[in-house]
């Protein structure tokens, strides 16, 4: 992707942060103010929209019937998939995802699966032959940068507003029955990226940050502070003493996120 | 069909195939192995059989990918049909897209990229048998390919995998201890600027857990490493060893 900053703001952001100081006034391991509003999208099973400063995404998901992997036979399957709608940036083009979306996908999809945030086991219908498919569709409406925080808060909160319908299985038929219920969630994975700026760490990076960052680092983190998930980015590289520290940081973040999302 | 064993670690703390827990399989690497490429290597790790062959600096295509300060590099990671147990559809698969993304992104910091401007160089990678970390694979032996072009580079990339098996932190799991492991951790390095490259991980671990995992497959890359040296220097022993004889003929 194209870099849309020019280089005296670039060099100004790197002076900045060198001075563990940030264009918009936060500290670094500092959040951008966060909101999350759910149910928005009637029509889908489930529905978030999160807002990371001004990074806006929705994800909608969606519950249908169909075939368990013949891997696992027992559980119901989980498809993430996430959309860079040409509205949310100039640099986004329409068209068939690149490598940056399905990155993104399945980034959150690691998250989710890895921590085991979806009791799987619950979404059966008939052994090996009928379960529930959960989908997840990220749509990034406004990229302001962190795609990755902002989409993998937004799934999990659409996951917790998931309703599936009620049915029963008579002589071999399922019948849907009025009435639902929730998608049965057994975790709740917090994703923290990292951009590397000099030779700093920087917690949620801005658009203009991610132009100027060598490299990002994302960590998801369940409920009883396990890593879950790791995805390093970019054209950089990092020392391995930090990403041991940016494994520290993204855990702190994600035990201070928890107590605000009350997760 | 894969029969499910029992036990991943026996009692003597040995795995299935016989390995210690921070045990490297064998590693066999070639060097100048496609001759139409202007580099590439071959890589036998365990039972993962990988070529990767680069192309470039050439003209850029479509052009309007050309960087004015720099070269493109493009990567693609392929798995052949018949490289896993059940047949692989050819079409390129979302895994590996992303691969392609992370490999490139870890072979991009040991190259010279402003050396070459409005250029474009190939890497192309091809896994002909697959048996758990291939990616890994596949950046050990892209980074010989790359060397092997003469593209000038800051570093070699050696990458290794360490993994959670039952309840032990082991080195370079194959693919059954990594379907039944529990956590599976990539790791690239850039052994002389002690830079780390490429870093994924799924599974779950704890931090100190992570930590572990981290350094032994960091402590694999180191040794993977002397073996890709070794094998760059035997390519050109051996060209001029054929340059000798050539002259006393």
């Amino acid at each position: 992707m194209a870099s849309i900053i020019t280089r005296v703001k670039q060099k100004h952001i790197t002076q900045l942060i060198e001075k563990e100081k940030r264009l918009d006034g936060r500290d670094l391991t500092d959040y951008r103010e966060m909101k999350i509003e759910q149910g928005i999208i009637e029509r889908a099973e489930g529905s978030a929209r999160v807002l990371l400063g001004k990074t806006e995404v929705v994800v909608g998901t969606k519950i249908e019937m169909g075939e368990p992997f013949p891997d696992t036979p027992n559980e119901g399957v989980l498809t993430v998939n996430a959309e860079l709608t040409p509205i949310a940036s100039p640099a986004f083009e329409a068209g068939p995802p690149d490598e940056v979306s399905i990155e993104l996908a399945r980034i959150v999809d690691r998250g989710i699966r890895e921590s085991k945030a979806i009791d799987t086991g619950k979404l059966v219908i008939e052994q090996g032959k009928k379960v529930f498919v959960a989908f997840v569709d990220i749509y990034v409406l406004n990229h302001d940068g962190n795609l990755i925080d902002a989409s993998a808060l937004a799934a999990m909160s659409a996951l917790l507003n998931t309703k599936m319908s009620n049915y029963e299985v008579k002589e071999g038929e399922i019948k849907i029955k009025p009435g639902y219920e929730p998608l049965p969630i057994k975790k709740h994975p917090i994703t923290v990226t990292m951009a590397k700026i000099g030779n700093r760490l920087v917690v949620d990076p801005t658009f203009e940050e991610e132009q100027v960052m060598d490299a990002r680092i994302s960590f998801a983190i369940d409920e009883d502070h396990n890593i879950c998930a790791i995805q390093k980015g970019g054209s950089g590289y990092f020392e391995p003493n930090q990403v041991l520290e940016a494994a520290k940081m993204a855990k702190e973040k994600a035990k201070e996120l928890r107590k605000k999302l009350n997760w | 069909m894969n029969d499910k064993p029992e036990k991943l670690i026996d009692k003597k703390g040995l795995r299935l195939d016989g390995r210690k827990a921070d045990e490297l399989r064998p590693v066999k690497l070639e060097v100048g192995v496609i001759p139409n490429a202007d580099g590439s290597a071959y890589i036998e790790h365990g039972k993962n059989k990988i070529l990767a062959a680069v192309y470039g600096p050439r003209e850029v295509h479509p052009k309007h990918l050309a960087l004015q300060d720099r070269t493109v590099i493009k990567c693609r990671y392929h798995m052949a049909p018949f490289s896993v147990q059940e047949r692989k559809s050819p079409a390129p698969s979302r895994r590996e897209i992303e691969l392609s993304k992370v490999i490139r992104e870890s072979l991009e910091p040991a190259v010279f990229m402003e050396y070459y401007p409005r250029t474009m160089v190939d890497v192309f990678i091809e896994v002909l048998q697959a048996d758990g970390g291939t990616r890994c694979a596949s950046i050990t032996a892209a980074a010989l390919a790359l060397a092997d072009s003469g593209i000038p580079m800051r570093d070699l990339v050696v990458a290794c995998a360490a993994g959670k098996v039952e309840d032990t932190i082991a080195l370079d799991l194959m693919d059954t201890e990594d379907k039944l492991g529990s956590a599976d951790v990539p790791v690239a390095l850039m052994p002389n600027l002690n830079a780390v490259t490429l870093l994924q991980m799924d599974g779950i671990l704890s931090h100190e857990e992570f930590e572990t995992a981290v350094n032994m497959a960091l402590e694999g890359c180191k040794k993977i490493y002397t073996m890709q040296k070794e094998a760059l220097k035997t390519k050109y022993v051996n060209v001029s060893e054929e340059i000798k004889e050539e002259a006393e003929e």
